[in-house]
């Protein structure tokens, strides 16, 4: 198991690497000089030419390629992402007061998810071909398929506009702060970004379950006179949770996708509105902070899965 | 082949070849043939946009903006007087264009790495498989805000992003028949007479491929459509003036548009969850009928 995991680790390593020189190569490859951005246009043409290499070289942006790579690099590792260009405070700053909201909302928007895809799964697959198995598989083809923004607008237009219930935008009501009325805050982004995910999981605990119900232990445990309950609780579910966590892993890169989306539709203060806005900004750092910041969730997220991947395949393990 | 009497049935049976079966198992499928019809009327009210909308998409009129809907504009105005009804079928052509787009980009590109990585196995399909892990895990989305953000948003980016990100799908699968596919004996045969690898990718590959590919591709298709509208809504894909479904809401991110002004956002978000729906159900119909089990 040691052998195999590291193998992965070292083949992520390379590959975060890769990511990172394609990152940083985009970045060199933007038009438009970010000194230029932030000089005053008058500046600019009155020919402040040493101020702007003095700028150039105050950034950095004079030296060879590979080296601004190197610092570049050997910075991020540091947790230094740079300066944004349009504001000059640290990115790191900047991002990291993002963080907090975004888990927030990722780590109950997940919970949603799993809360609502494993009972309809299970009962699909127990059910399987019959009405309940067809509408639950209904329910996930439109959790799949409907935009989750357009969800959010029509989960606004019942909750807020109609039945003015919960608030559409925001993380807390500054006049009124504390825990309930955050709760209020988190219920509308949590539920949309939960119920636009629940699909893909769903539909994985369903054939996951079923593949299990036919196993021969299956038969074995019916066969010495366990319940239905007894196997599903005992049995199927325990053997089908694993492939369903890695798959879950895996997917985490994605639930960040979703989430960008969903903190765009309501102002939630997360690190996906703070790239979204920087993107009309041009502030390439605040951009590529991000981007940064995503590669090594993609990193995480994939040898969480090889490691729970360890867990169900003995052959992996030992071999 | 024929000649040699390898094709005549049985005594007896009705003889229907596998295609026809396979089109009478998607005939069975209700949800799948609604989804067709409902597609095909989809694609031709974007295909004959002028005329039925009989209204330039982006002719303003500063003096009638978000009216709501009358006898001239159908589905009303917008914030700069267009035209609501003209601008969806336009932008229909522009969602079913990206999607389709995107989608052959990225079953392209999978047949060939997929079966490339089945053919020729060792470190050239270890590498593949494992770039075929980071562009699945690495969320389009994101690519799209450092593209967007970089080199500024555009529909060629966004088709690339989308195509390039969403090829492990079909090469895994690619890669997957051409494994079996290169055991079987007539590809043994055909290797023992000398075909080359592009040779056993046409003739016998691609061929074997095909039905289960053609699934993988039309769920391509609906998550492209999706991926395209939530990156133009985000702003990050179509630019304006041009209509997408997807950047017609952006327009309504604000309260008393929803509210008050439905005719701005429920049409181009009912067309995406519709379009999608209608491309998913018809991959699900193709599925029952390439894969029966």
């Amino acid at each position: 198991m040691g052998a195999y995991i590291t193998r992965r680790l070292l083949i992520n390593v390379l590959v975060f690497f890769l990511i990172t020189v394609v990152i940083f190569w985009l970045v060199h490859k933007a038009p438009g000089d970010p000194v230029a951005m932030m000089v005053p246009a008058d500046q600019l043409n009155s020919g402040s030419a040493a101020f702007i290499a003095a700028k150039r070289h105050e950034l950095g942006l004079d030296q060879p390629l590979i080296l601004q790579y190197w610092h570049w690099l050997v910075n991020a590792l540091h947790g230094d992402f740079g300066y944004s260009l349009t504001n000059g405070r640290s990115v790191t700053s900047l991002l990291g007061e993002r963080l907090g909201p975004t888990i927030e909302l990722m780590g109950t928007g997940l919970l949603l998810s799993l809360v609502i895809a494993f009972p309809l799964g299970i009962v699909a697959a127990l059910r399987r071909n019959t009405r309940v198995d067809y509408a639950a598989t209904m329910v996930s083809l439109g959790s799949v398929s409907i935009p989750a923004f357009f969800m959010a607008l029509i989960a606004i237009y019942v909750f807020t506009v109609r039945f003015p219930l919960l608030p559409s935008s925001g993380i807390s009501d500054p006049s009124a702060p504390g825990l309930a009325d955050s709760l209020r805050h988190l219920v509308l982004p949590a539920l949309i970004l939960g119920v636009a995910n629940s699909g893909a999981y769903m539909r994985y605990v369903r054939s996951s379950m079923i593949t299990e119900l036919g196993a021969d232990y299956v038969r074995t445990a019916e066969a010495k006179g366990a319940t239905r309950r007894r196997v599903v609780v005992r049995h199927t579910l325990r053997n089908s949770l694993i492939p369903v966590l890695t798959y879950v892993a895996a997917n985490l890169p994605q639930q960040l996708a979703g989430a960008v989306v969903i903190e765009q539709v309501f102002a939630w203060p997360g690190m996906g509105q703070l790239a979204i806005s920087s993107v009309g900004r041009h502030d390439y750092s605040v951009i590529i902070g991000f981007a940064l910041i995503v590669a090594v969730l993609v990193l995480i997220s994939s040898l969480l899965a090889d490691i729970l991947y360890t867990l169900v395949d003995p052959r992996v393990r030992l071999g | 082949m024929s000649a040699i009497g390898l094709d005549t049935p049985a005594p007896g049976a009705v003889r229907r070849s596998p295609g026809r079966r396979a089109v009478r198992r998607f005939l069975r499928h209700r949800m799948a043939v609604v989804s067709a019809v409902v597609l095909l009327l989809i694609v031709l009210a974007a295909v004959f946009a002028r005329q039925i909308s009989g209204h330039d998409p982006n002719a303003t009129d500063l003096f009638a903006t978000r009216t709501g809907p009358s006898g001239d504009h159908w589905l009303g105005t917008d914030s700069t007087g267009r035209d609501v009804l003209a601008r969806l079928l336009f932008a229909g052509r522009v969602s079913l264009g990206v999607g389709v787009a995107a989608a052959l980009l990225s079953v392209a590109v999978g047949t060939v790495v997929g079966s490339l990585s089945g053919l020729l196995g060792g470190w050239v399909d270890q590498t593949a498989m494992r770039l075929a892990d980071v562009f699945m895990s690495f969320p389009s989305v994101v690519v799209m805000v450092v593209i967007a953000g970089v080199i500024g948003p555009s529909v060629t980016a966004m088709v690339i992003a989308i195509g390039l990100f969403q090829w492990p799908q079909s090469g895994r699968l690619v890669r997957g028949v051409t494994l079996s596919v290169r055991e079987q004996e007539y590809v043994q045969a055909a290797r023992a007479v000398g075909a080359g690898p592009l040779w056993l990718v046409r003739r016998h590959i691609v061929p074997a491929a095909l039905p289960p590919v053609s699934v993988v591709a039309t769920i391509a298709v609906a998550q492209a459509i999706g991926l395209e509208a939530t990156m133009s809504f985000l702003g990050i894909g179509v630019q304006p003036p041009a209509a997408s479904w997807g950047n017609m809401l952006t327009d309504a991110q604000s309260l008393t548009v929803i509210k008050t002004m439905p005719w701005l956002w429920l049409p181009p978000g009912l067309a995406v969850a519709v379009t999608v729906l209608a491309v998913n159900f018809i991959g699900d119909g193709l599925r029952d009928a390439v894969d029966p089990r």
